[in-house]
């Protein structure tokens, strides 16, 4: 009995830890954030490799669910007799659902991976204290200026998901039976409003503060040498990616609260 | 001037830290840096048992030790990247223990810190890593500051090498440029943590030079950790020895070399 609740308690006391310590991480940086200097310089240099660099695979990602879901979505139409409402069905999905957690997804992984191995090599080979020490904060500068910079570029990003889910679900339907531009997305935006696209784009600004979060706690605490910088870039991806499935979920909820 | 050369007691390491503190107390003319009674441990593991060290203006002090003593944990102690279990860490009559972190990094402007494997930011240039305290601390306009690189970067015999990456570089390149990033903001404190680690005897001398010659270009507190007994005997003016958490003795090369205790003996002995 003693062994079974150690067995618990030991993974138990882990997460405990685990959070107790990213919930001090969070106190720094947020203590940093509100001092000058701001920092603007960095931000820009992090908005660039963090929005800028993830929008080809987004867009991609995007395009190939927009394509497939067509396709997918059609025969089970046709059988209903509700090919009419491809478009519509198309759009409502993408802007939904399937745009924000695909973003959220591929970023976590894209970025997510690069924030926790940059930070993880850098504090393994000291660079971190080589920024403390020439007294500049790294809260401030490494982890702030990330985390924000994931929080403004993922609804950007979103955006760019869903337009390119929307125009390859376009093209997808066009190769079945041609369809144009102009007439498919009137089709798919009947009955949308503005919330419908407010709160589900501006979710993933919680993705982006999860995934900031997570790798840059996760390379700042790295441990060892390049098994640790490995270790801080995996579990970066798989943490945030966990947790941008489990914010998904609530926040829907939420949204259906609030945006009913 | 302590008494040199002889073994420290823990009483007589205290009274001198603290006749250092009381002759000048947060004032201009205090010594750059001043320990008392540090102890530091992690877990278990005792590191440092009680420290007592000053560095007056100008002078170069080497701690020497067997590895695990905490000599490179002295110096992030002194510059505030850990804090100390117990004990007092003045940087020019300011105690640094447990001060705002505005505070710390406002002191931190005067130090400069070679680190052992040079710590230089791997994603930017040589020239961007020597701007980078630049940058942050001065309002230097970008012509300026690219003038004093240069300088900078000459004096270490590395002016040729502005847009090369850390990882184009060799170990001991990389100490040059990292020691012009340490005397980027003309710091008073110099700390440097096995400046000759790694390096061949050739480039080791090269670096001893070095250090000699930014001594003798700038007024500085250095501390040096080293293993190596030769660099400590040409650079430094001081060696304290690092025994056990403790400073066992504190002298310069010569005095260490007459001490007859047994362990300080080996100690010089191994190296030669």
């Amino acid at each position: 009995m003693p062994s079974v609740l150690g067995s618990v308690w030991g993974p138990f006391n882990l997460f405990l830890e685990w959070f107790g310590e990213l919930g001090l991480f969070v106190g720094k940086v947020l203590h940093s954030a509100v001092r000058r200097p701001f920092e603007g310089r960095e931000l820009f240099r992090q908005l660039d490799e963090i929005g800028s660099k993830s929008l080809p695979v987004v867009a991609l990602a995007g395009a190939a669910i927009g394509f497939v879901l067509s396709l997918e979505s059609r025969s089970s139409l046709v059988r209903f007799g509700a090919k009419s409402m491809l478009p519509a069905a198309l759009v409502y999905s993408i802007i939904h659902e399937t745009g924000p957690i695909v973003t959220g997804l591929v970023v976590s992984g894209r970025v997510g991976a690069g924030i926790g191995a940059e930070l993880g090599s850098m504090k393994v080979t000291e660079q971190i204290d080589a920024i403390e020490a020439s007294g500049v904060n790294p809260y401030k500068f490494l982890a702030f200026t990330r985390i924000l910079a994931c929080i403004l570029m993922l609804p950007l990003l979103t955006l760019a998901a869903d337009f390119c889910g929307v125009l390859f679900g376009w093209i997808a339907e066009t190769i079945v039976e041609p369809v144009s531009f102009h007439r498919f997305v009137t089709q798919g935006f009947v009955g949308a409003h503005f919330n419908d696209f407010l709160a589900p784009t501006f979710r993933t600004a919680v993705f982006g503060l999860i995934i900031g979060t997570i790798g840059c706690f996760q390379g700042m605490s790295t441990k060892g040498g390049t098994a640790g910088v490995g270790l801080s870039a995996t579990s970066s991806v798989v943490l945030s990616s966990l947790f941008v499935i489990l914010a998904d979920v609530l926040l829907v909820k939420f949204i259906l609260v609030f945006f009913p | 001037m302590t008494p040199m050369g002889q073994e420290v007691l823990p009483d007589e390491q205290e009274s001198r830290a603290v006749s250092a503190i009381a002759s000048s107390p947060g004032t201009s003319d205090a010594p750059p840096v001043v320990l008392k009674s540090l102890h530091q441990s992690f877990g278990s593991q005792v590191v440092l048992d009680g420290i007592d060290l000053t560095v007056t203006n100008g002078e170069t002090l080497a701690v020497l030790g067997r590895s695990g003593t905490g000599k490179s944990v002295l110096l992030k102690l002194i510059i505030g990247l850990q804090q100390p279990g117990s004990g007092s860490i003045l940087i020019h009559g300011q105690e640094v223990t447990h001060i705002p972190l505005d505070e710390m990094n406002e002191l931190r402007k005067k130090m400069g810190f070679l680190f052992q494997h040079a710590a230089l930011y791997d994603s930017l240039t040589v020239e961007q890593n020597v701007a980078f305290p630049l940058k942050r601390h001065t309002k230097m306009i970008e012509s300026e500051q690219g003038a004093r690189v240069k300088e900078l970067l000459a004096s270490v015999g590395m002016e040729g090498d502005l847009q090369k990456m850390p990882s184009d570089l060799s170990g001991g390149m990389q100490k040059r440029v990292g020691l012009a990033r340490a005397l980027a903001l003309d710091p008073t404190i110099l700390l440097l943590d096995e400046p000759t680690a790694g390096l061949d005897p050739i480039t080791s001398a090269e670096i001893d030079e070095l250090i000699l010659k930014l001594q003798e270009e700038h007024d500085i507190a250095s501390i040096v950790v080293t293993h190596d007994l030769h660099s400590a005997k040409t650079i430094a003016d001081r060696i304290a020895l690092l025994h056990e958490g403790r400073v066992l003795i504190e002298g310069t090369f010569a005095e260490l070399e007459q001490s007859d205790n047994e362990f300080v003996s080996e100690f010089l002995k191994r190296d030669s």
